[in-house]
């Protein structure tokens, strides 16, 4: 049996995976996003938070994943539901790139322009709206889009957990030594990686300022 | 509200100090008065507080001593974006927002203000033509505009709102040689129909004597001496007599290269 009939003849169980895996990183990616995006904002504009919001988010990055589904695991209203659980850990894991893009991007805008906004008589909030996160879009969204693709790959490690998504797949076929099972998990998370990665990034350059 | 005359100063700064966080003192006792329709030119090198006493007038900056007032009322009082809303403000580096178009970075602030978008379309094509730019320039990007054309959309935007003031910040700079001199050209016609007051930093003697009703002679933070053009010229202070030397060197300089 190749590779080919097996998709066939499985296919509702990977098509219920990547959606488990979609669910996954669309609803830690989408917090990662709400949380960031203002942190970023905070360190960008309150210089004195810059140190402690960034480095946070940089000590949380180099705790390895595994290990933080286990850490998390006893928490008494997170460890009901394995996939409570496996959004967390993967919301924190987005967060850097996501603060770390708004941060530059903010502070990436000409200084000219915020002067020029400033003794306009500008509100800050009009400043913040109207110029400087339309400036920095572009580079917020090539954060966002590192995040995600990071978020696929690391995805596939929730299913240890039992959260499901394609790392199930991936974790049976290794178990039975099986390869066509474990390309079945990988082979979707490769794809959705890649167009997320594509996608974005056609965004990305859309919206980036002249 | 104060009774104003026509003399009473619109602009005036009572013993006016400022000093970094660090304790470096940028400016002291600055006492300094700008009248109705004058356009008052601060001339000194860099360094010299020039532009630390513009950004005092609309509160980009905060006096750390002494009070600036506007037609008789201290500025520290009342709402700062009202404030910086009726003031014009043009910088060397003109700061256009690169992702609106020419019409939108002009009618921003009549915008925000909420004026119709009719409105703003009639007085960006007022002021398009006023500060000679075509109408169709309306819909370009800052990008695709010479660095000319950018200042004067930068000029045109200080205006928008129609304030009574305007502050300059070497808003000719860093422009070529005869751009500079067609933009001060325009400058002057400009001011003569529309009678701002107008405060002018520059560096340029020629700029100053060019431009001003009286140039202000800034040095090391502090106000040296205010001059008209023609007293400057002849003035026995040793600083604008060292400024006129150098202009004058400048325009020699054919005849009068040194000893070689």
């Amino acid at each position: 049996m190749n590779l080919f009939h097996f998709f066939l003849q499985n296919y509702e169980e990977v098509l219920d995976s990547t959606l488990q895996h979609l669910w996954l990183v669309g609803v830690s990616t989408l917090l990662a996003v709400l949380i960031g995006i203002p942190l970023g904002i905070l360190s960008a504009h309150r210089p004195v938070w810059n140190k402690p919001v960034l480095g946070t988010a940089n000590i949380i990055q180099t705790i390895p994943s595994l290990a933080l589904f286990g850490f998390l695991l006893p928490v008494p209203w997170l460890g009901d539901r394995a996939d409570r659980l496996a959004i967390l850990a993967l919301t924190l894991y987005a967060l850097l790139p996501v603060i770390r893009n708004t941060y530059t991007g903010i502070r990436g805008v000409d200084p000219a322009v915020v002067e020029a906004g400033r003794g306009m008589g500008l509100t800050d909030r009009q400043l913040l709206f109207q110029v400087e996160l339309p400036l920095a879009l572009s580079v917020i969204l090539s954060g966002i889009r590192v995040a995600v693709v990071v978020s696929v790959g690391l995805a596939t490690i929730a299913a240890f957990i039992g959260a499901g998504g394609l790392g199930q797949l991936i974790f049976r076929g290794v178990a039975m030594v099986n390869n066509q099972l474990i390309l079945a998990g990988a082979i979707p998370a490769a794809v959705l990686a890649l167009s997320a990665d594509f996608g974005l990034g056609w965004l990305e350059k859309r919206l980036r300022p002249r | 509200m104060e009774q104003t005359s026509a003399n009473d100063p619109v602009i005036e700064f009572r013993n006016v100090a400022y000093a970094l966080p660090s304790g470096q003192r940028l400016l002291s006792e600055l006492n300094l008065q700008v009248r109705r329709g004058e356009t008052l030119v601060l001339l000194g090198r860099s360094g010299s507080g020039k532009t630390t006493t513009l950004k005092l007038v609309n509160r980009l900056l905060t006096p750390t001593g002494g009070e600036v007032r506007l037609n008789g009322a201290p500025t520290a009082q009342g709402d700062v974006i009202r404030l910086r809303r009726s003031i014009g403000y043009v910088i060397q580096d003109v700061g256009l927002f690169p992702h609106f178009t020419v019409e939108r970075n002009i009618g921003l602030v009549p915008q925000i203000e909420g004026w119709t978008s009719k409105r703003i379309h009639q007085r960006v094509e007022e002021l398009l033509r006023m500060v000679g730019l075509e109408e169709q320039m309306a819909s370009r990007y800052p990008h695709q505009l010479s660095g000319g054309q950018r200042q004067r959309v930068g000029v045109a935007r200080a205006l928008a709102a129609d304030p009574a003031i305007v502050l300059m910040d070497e808003p000719f700079g860093a422009l070529d040689a005869l751009t500079r001199d067609q933009l001060q050209r325009e400058f002057l016609s400009l001011q003569q129909r529309l009678n701002k007051t107008v405060v002018f930093v520059t560096h340029d003697l020629r700029e100053a004597l060019r431009l001003a009703s009286r140039i202000a002679l800034m040095e090391g933070g502090r106000l040296v001496t205010i001059l008209s053009p023609e007293d400057f010229l002849r003035s026995s202070d040793p600083l604008a007599a060292a400024y006129v030397r150098a202009f004058r060197d400048g325009l020699d300089s054919t005849t009068n290269r040194g000893p070689s």
